[in-house]
């Protein structure tokens, strides 16, 4: 087969694979599926074709793209890494059974075994760097208007997701089932996804990006709660500002009247914050969860404030109130009222609030799929399935998903989390059920496996692919803006 | 020297698999093993070159179709233009449109015209051409989204009945589509008619204008599309309940048009989890949804 490609425009290209010499643009791919152009090179872009074609019918393989200069590669020589991807069926489904494929790694005959796992138990877990109000925990979250999963715990900076598992993907009505599904999958492929969570925000998630929560894409996570912000820079703040107030939504923190203050022979100024007082300088509840100052819904940040004691108080007095992010940020002098009054920030001050910024990590939505690994699984891999969840547990097979590496929970089954933007795209796909298909592979020693019960008759030996020199090329997304 | 197409048997040892370009056939065929050793080579023979003959002519066949008189010479470029040249009286269409029906078709011809055969198929990527002898019958699934397996229905075509061909038409699948339906699928007394008719039905599945649908100039995403600047569907998003029953309902005056002209047997069409049926017979939409892939396949090619 002919594999030249003449460039023909700046960003076209002809193809010659065949005869229909399909002009290709940029980051398309021609009429076959089969070629795409990639920054005007021409490449193949299904591998595992050609892979399966090799083991199933001897059919010849032609070299193409050998020693092309590529990042990621995940099947390249000489160790050859066999993914599972595509190894399930298509539409049209020409492609095989899972296949079991051995190579000798560092002396010892290793064994891969590669199948496509359908999970109808799996869901994704969503971790969104955001300190701005998602949803009260255990708030149902909604793709296109159906429930597929809920609001979990806040952990530090972030707001965790409870996306999928077998009681959306199975136990709803038809259509939540597929909206899940569909979801999930885009999720795990990292694409956009739009959710809604009842009594909250609209957020767009995508692994590997900033949240984007009520259409204002998030920048940074805070640098720390309201209180841990005073502790941070009270010695910064000293001397050039007699009061600060960082909101939070959690723990807003008053310098003056804050251990960090104390330490520092911080006056007090006689201000009296709303909410819920719970050390001395940490105020809980100040304001309602929201989308403005510091997570909470003020939008003018004196509505936290109740007014000055005029006995500790005196006019003149300033004050910095800023956010957990540096986001927003605010300075006043009191007038003979003791009312705050704001004024143009001096610089130095300033020039905090921007420490605080430049503290603050990039905010990202990072995707895990999770999903247990099930006897019939298990069962295509050894006859015997269970011993599979123990040689996994001792260690002696390692589980990877797409090639990447996994987290498995310790306890009972092979239940595993991965890492979504580790996997090549367009890694997961679906069935029906309707449930997940991820790839899978357990890589363990060629005697264990035996040893385990596998299917040895259908061993085959790496040679077998060797001339096979077809590499894809891993499109995980890196943080930044998006595509 | 000639370019050979790809060959193989699918893992399950049954199923012929023949690439080329763009084509990729699965084919299988039930008989003898004399009989389906002849019919196996006979399919290879005639598919090698073929791609090539159909190059020959490529511009006339991405030209829009002259319903009154055909200039192609290929047998099968001739076929394609057979098939939507009724169509062509009253839209824009393309021999493209037709092109892998009537490639399935031609294996398929030269399989029964090789040998006798108790039934067998040749799929072309969903466009299936249907050979049955006497008593013999199909079931054939009918998956929603072509880019993503999954069978919503199935139907049982008989050798008692007229339909030969089953095709698929939509916007996920590989060619463009100028409507929005997820799925048309169509059964017609020839492949290359029910691939012309799925296309045409699966256009007129429509919200002209409207805002949740995104479109593209076909020639944008393929410089050489037969389509050229039409705007083809490249996204729809979530429709109301009564824009999805009016888009489907426009598929099925055309479906329905169609069969009165007796260019079609019967039509299924799908929208964002809507289903209307044209004369479908043995339609069972309410099939419990399949356990695997696995379960698909023997649906789909049983």
């Amino acid at each position: 087969m002919l594999t030249d490609a003449t460039a023909t425009a700046a960003d076209k290209i002809r193809c010659d694979a065949c005869p229909v010499m399909c002009y290709i643009k940029p980051g398309a791919a021609g009429a076959c599926d089969r070629y795409a152009n990639h920054n005007g090179e021409l490449v193949r872009v299904d591998p595992h074709i050609v892979l399966e074609r090799t083991v199933s019918h001897g059919g010849q393989v032609v070299p193409f793209q050998a020693g092309g200069d590529w990042d990621g590669k995940i099947v390249h020589k000489p160790s050859v890494f066999v993914t599972a991807i595509g190894a399930g069926t298509t539409y049209p489904d020409y492609k095989p059974a899972p296949f079991i494929v051995s190579s000798e790694v560092d002396g010892v005959d290793m064994v891969t075994v590669v199948t496509e796992g359908i999970f109808s138990y799996c869901g994704v877990k969503v971790k969104i760097d955001t300190d701005r109000f998602l949803g009260p925990e255990t708030a149902t979250v909604r793709a296109q208007g159906e429930a597929i999963g809920h609001v979990t715990t806040s952990e530090y900076g972030s707001q965790m997701l409870s996306l999928g598992g077998v009681h959306h993907l199975t136990g709803g009505s038809k259509k939540e089932g597929r909206v899940t599904c569909d979801a999930l999958m885009d999720l795990s492929n990292c694409k956009p996804v739009e959710l809604t969570i009842d009594g909250g925000a609209s957020v767009v998630v995508q692994a590997g990006y900033p949240p984007i929560v009520n259409g204002v894409a998030e920048e940074r996570m805070r640098v720390g709660c309201g209180s841990a912000t005073i502790g941070m820079f009270a010695k910064q703040w000293h001397g050039k500002v007699d009061e600060v107030v960082v909101v939070d939504d959690h723990i807003t923190g008053v310098l003056s009247e804050h251990q960090a203050g104390k330490l520092l022979d911080i006056p007090d100024t006689g201000i009296k914050m709303k909410g819920r007082r719970s050390t001395p300088g940490r105020y809980f509840q100040v304001a309602e969860p929201g989308t403005g100052w510091g997570g909470t819904r003020i939008s003018d940040p004196l509505s936290v404030l109740g007014p000055f004691d005029p006995k500790t108080a005196r006019p003149g007095m300033t004050m910095l109130m800023v956010s957990t992010t540096g986001e927003h940020a605010a300075y006043y002098v009191l007038d003979e009222a003791l009312k705050p009054i704001e004024q143009p920030m001096p610089a130095d001050l300033k020039a905090s609030v921007e420490r605080i910024q430049e503290n603050c990590e990039p905010a990202l939505c990072t995707v895990l799929f999770m999903g247990g690994a099930g006897g019939s699984l298990r069962a295509g891999v050894t006859d015997n399935p269970v011993r599979l969840t123990r040689s996994v547990k001792e260690a002696l097979t390692r589980v990877t998903s797409g090639g990447a590496p996994v987290y498995v929970w310790p306890g009972g089954g092979i239940t595993f989390m991965v890492d979504v933007t580790r996997l090549p795209a367009g890694a997961f796909g679906y069935v029906p059920t309707p449930a997940l298909v991820a790839p899978i592979e357990f890589t363990l020693r060629l005697s264990d496996y035996a040893a385990l019960g596998g299917h040895m008759d259908h061993v085959r030996p790496l040679a077998s692919l060797k001339e096979n020199t077809e590499i894809r090329q891993m499109n995980s997304p890196q943080p930044g803006s998006r595509p | 020297m000639k370019r050979l197409p790809q060959i193989g048997w699918l893992a399950d040892g049954k199923r012929l698999h023949l690439q080329d370009g763009p084509i990729d056939l699965i084919v299988e065929a039930r008989g003898s093993e004399t009989d389906l050793r002849a019919a196996y080579d006979a399919a290879v023979r005639r598919f090698t070159g073929l791609l090539d003959e159909l190059c020959d002519e490529l511009p006339l066949l991405r030209a829009a179709a002259d319903p009154k008189k055909c200039l192609l010479q290929g047998t099968v470029a001739r076929r394609m233009h057979a098939a939507v040249a009724p169509l062509a009286v009253d839209h824009f269409i393309t021999p493209m449109a037709a092109v892998a029906g009537a490639v399935a078709e031609e294996i398929l011809g030269a399989m029964v015209q090789a040998t006798r055969l108790e039934r067998a198929y040749v799929n072309n990527g969903g466009d299936i051409a249907l050979y049955l002898a006497d008593g013999s019958q199909f079931t054939v699934g009918l998956v929603d989204r072509p880019d993503q397996p999954g069978l919503m229905a199935t139907t049982v075509i008989a050798a008692d009945d007229p339909s030969r061909g089953v095709a698929t038409s939509g916007r996920h699948g590989r060619s463009f589509s100028l409507g929005i339906a997820d799925a048309v699928t169509v059964l017609a007394p020839t492949a290359a008619q029910a691939d012309a008719a799925a296309t045409i039905i699966a256009n007129a599945v429509d919200l002209p204008g409207h805002p949740a649908i995104v479109r593209c100039r076909a020639d944008e995403l393929q410089p050489d599309s037969d389509l050229g600047a039409r705007l083809v569907t490249r996204d729809v998003k979530v429709l109301e309940q009564c824009e999805i029953v009016s888009a489907l309902e426009a598929g099925v005056d055309k479906a329905r048009a169609l069969l009165a002209a007796g260019l079609i047997d019967g039509a299924a069409l799908r929208l964002q989890d809507e289903t209307r049926v044209v004369a479908l017979k043995e339609f069972d939409a309410n099939r419990p949804p399949a356990a695997s892939r696995r379960e698909i396949k023997s649906a789909i090619h049983a």
